[in-house]
């Protein structure tokens, strides 16, 4: 594919954006999460890897406390984003969603113009006039790299753009509130090959202005597209690391397992 | 020798063989021949049903229209626009009960969906888990109950207090306001236009809001996670994505609502006054279409007084077609803004 493996830059020469310390997370009263430490550091790509129910979903959606909205999720432990532990009771989660944006498995276009799907999140916390507000659109659309496929029918409903071009939609969603980190929830698992080349690349163009969280089922587009990534299991956190190293030389055996098929 | 005797047995087993595929494929053609009989069997049926539907409306239609004719043929469209109804002089005419009809209807739409869209929203969004089941079981209670018991309910217990508390306050603080406060002026009887609006809003919420509470659940989660992963509230997520998602259901419930209230018949009888008059302030008695032919079915003798009371039901049945005509222009107005979809 088009994105190749890159140098990876060593951890400790950015600084760290998102710090989790012993995190725990309960569903009702099962216990998903199991005292998770990791550190994700700015502007670069972290993937999460592991098998179905391993809890890589479920630690994504701490990070904006998505499980907020319903009852009996619970999680114990800290998430420092930028220094500040986010589990405080005091945290505004509103705030907090429109730093840390979210974009899901399938395309979640709203039921309104493509315009309006860009400017719903924006017209949340800041006041544009009409120019800004064209401008941001078009800024957002850019930076998704779908505004030359939609820039003639912005009026048209969200819904009438293909599967790939509405995931990019909803990345632009994301991206046009200006967040600090952007979570992706298997941002290509219900699109085509050709689609999922081109979310990958904008994934890797983004990250010079975000830090960027990626849950995958798919092992080799963690080794494409992430600088970072994680394997967790059974909801531990197994092992961390440079992606390169990581794939190349995992260090513990249950990683090796996975990556190379023989797991299970 | 031995060949020969294989060869023939090989040839008697193809043979059996194919006779049993044979067999097999007749078989095969006759269950298939008998499905297709009853797939156009069942396809027959059905369209009967849905014919009889058509069928029933435009009997009903037909009766309304060949009974209600001697007052069709003596008022003409006047009869739409007289304020008369006097049985003694034979003048007839609908413009008390219309007016009746659609301001009570009016007032129990104003209150009721707003209070059925608030019950809809905190089942579906705000409600605490246990609290969910019985609040639900609850509401659906309501639209379970006679509307019989509306109308005693309304008469004996609700009439009294609002003649009492509500309608002074009201006229003291509303009624001071010009021009609306023109609608709460008035002796405080307790029945009336209001009151019987009121009682409808009672009547209709368990409807809507049941309707409203269905559509809502079935809202994707994903896409109501969407929006507050934007930083959304959860005011902002109903207002901006329920609500567009949902708005033909919506618009459904309203006008199940709707047809409830104008067709409603016993307890508004109880509460409207009965008065064919049409005045400024609500508080004034009335009566509706259904009110009227409810109280005068079993008076009326001459042949003018009951083709007018059937002209009457033409003229509600008018009414609501007139209404969901407006509500599905309405909802197509509503796509049209979302963007077209090719």
């Amino acid at each position: 594919m088009n994105a190749v493996l890159r140098p990876a830059a060593s951890p400790a020469s950015t600084n760290v954006k998102i710090s989790v310390k012993n995190l725990q997370f309960f569903y009702g009263s099962f216990q998903s999460l199991k005292n998770i430490n990791l550190e994700i550091p700015e502007r670069r790509i972290t993937a999460f890897i592991g098998p179905s129910g391993c809890g890589k979903s479920t630690l994504l959606r701490t990070f904006n406390r998505m499980y907020d909205l319903y009852p009996g999720q619970r999680a114990d432990g800290e998430i420092l984003l930028n220094g500040k532990n986010i589990l405080e009771k005091d945290q505004d989660v509103n705030l907090l969603r429109a730093k840390v944006g979210m974009v899901f498995q399938k395309p979640t276009p709203f039921p309104m113009s493509i315009y309006d799907n860009i400017a719903f999140g924006v017209k949340l916390y800041e006041r544009l006039s009409a120019s800004e507000m064209d401008d941001r659109v078009e800024w957002a659309l850019k930076k998704a790299a779908i505004w030359d496929e939609v820039k003639d029918k912005l009026k048209q409903s969200g819904l009438s753009l293909s599967g790939g071009q509405q995931q990019r939609l909803c990345i632009a969603r994301a991206v046009a509130v200006r967040p600090e980190v952007v979570l992706l929830d298997e941002p290509t698992s219900a699109l085509d090959p050709i689609s999922t080349a081109k979310i990958e690349e904008l994934v890797h163009e983004l990250k010079e202005d975000y830090t960027i969280a990626m849950v995958t089922h798919n092992m080799q587009q963690a080794a494409r597209v992430s600088d970072f990534t994680a394997y967790m299991y059974l909801g531990e956190l197994v092992e961390y690391g440079v992606t390169s190293e990581l794939f190349i030389k995992p260090q513990r055996k249950e990683t090796e397992d996975y990556i190379t098929g023989r797991f299970g | 020798m031995s060949l020969t005797d294989g060869s023939a047995l090989v040839t008697s087993n193809e043979t059996s063989r194919y006779v049993s595929q044979e067999q097999q494929l007749a078989t095969l053609t006759r269950r298939l021949a008998l499905q297709r009989v009853l797939d156009g069997l069942f396809r027959k049926t059905t369209l009967f049903f849905a014919l009889f539907v058509l069928a029933m409306l435009a009997a009903i239609i037909a009766a309304l229209i060949y009974g209600g004719y001697p007052a069709i043929e003596k008022f003409g469209p006047g009869f739409l626009t007289s304020r008369a109804w006097n049985p003694v002089t034979h003048e007839y005419g609908a413009l008390n009960a219309i007016y009746g009809t659609v301001v009570t209807s009016f007032i129990a739409l104003l209150i009721g969906v707003p209070l059925s869209f608030g019950i809809a929203v905190f089942l579906t969004e705000l409600c605490p888990v246990w609290l969910k089941q019985p609040l639900g079981t609850a509401v659906e209670l309501l639209a379970g109950i006679p509307s019989i018991i509306y109308g005693i309910w309304g008469l004996f217990v609700f009439a009294p207090i609002f003649a009492e508390y509500i309608q002074p306050f009201l006229t003291r603080t509303v009624g001071a306001i010009p021009v609306i406060g023109e609608l709460f002026q008035g002796p405080p009887t307790g029945i009336g236009v209001l009151a019987a609006g009121i009682i409808l809003a009672v009547m209709v919420i368990p409807f809507i809001a049941s309707v409203m509470r269905d559509v809502f659940e079935v809202v994707p989660g994903v896409l109501k996670e969407s929006a507050y992963g934007l930083g959304a509230t959860t005011w902002e997520v109903v207002r901006n994505i329920v609500l567009p998602y949902t708005k033909a259901g919506v618009v459904g419930g309203i006008m199940l609502g709707l047809g409830r209230a104008l067709g409603e018949t016993m307890a508004v009888t109880f509460v409207i006054g009965n008065a064919p008059k049409i005045a400024a302030s609500l508080y004034s008695p009335g009566n509706s279409i259904a009110s009227t032919l409810a109280n005068e079915f079993a008076e009326a003798s001459d042949v003018l007084h009951v083709s007018s009371l059937i002209s009457l039901g033409l003229v509600l049945f008018l009414i609501t077609l007139i209404v969901l005509t407006l509500a599905k222009l309405m909802l197509a107005q509503l796509a049209k803004q979302e963007g077209a979809r090719t």
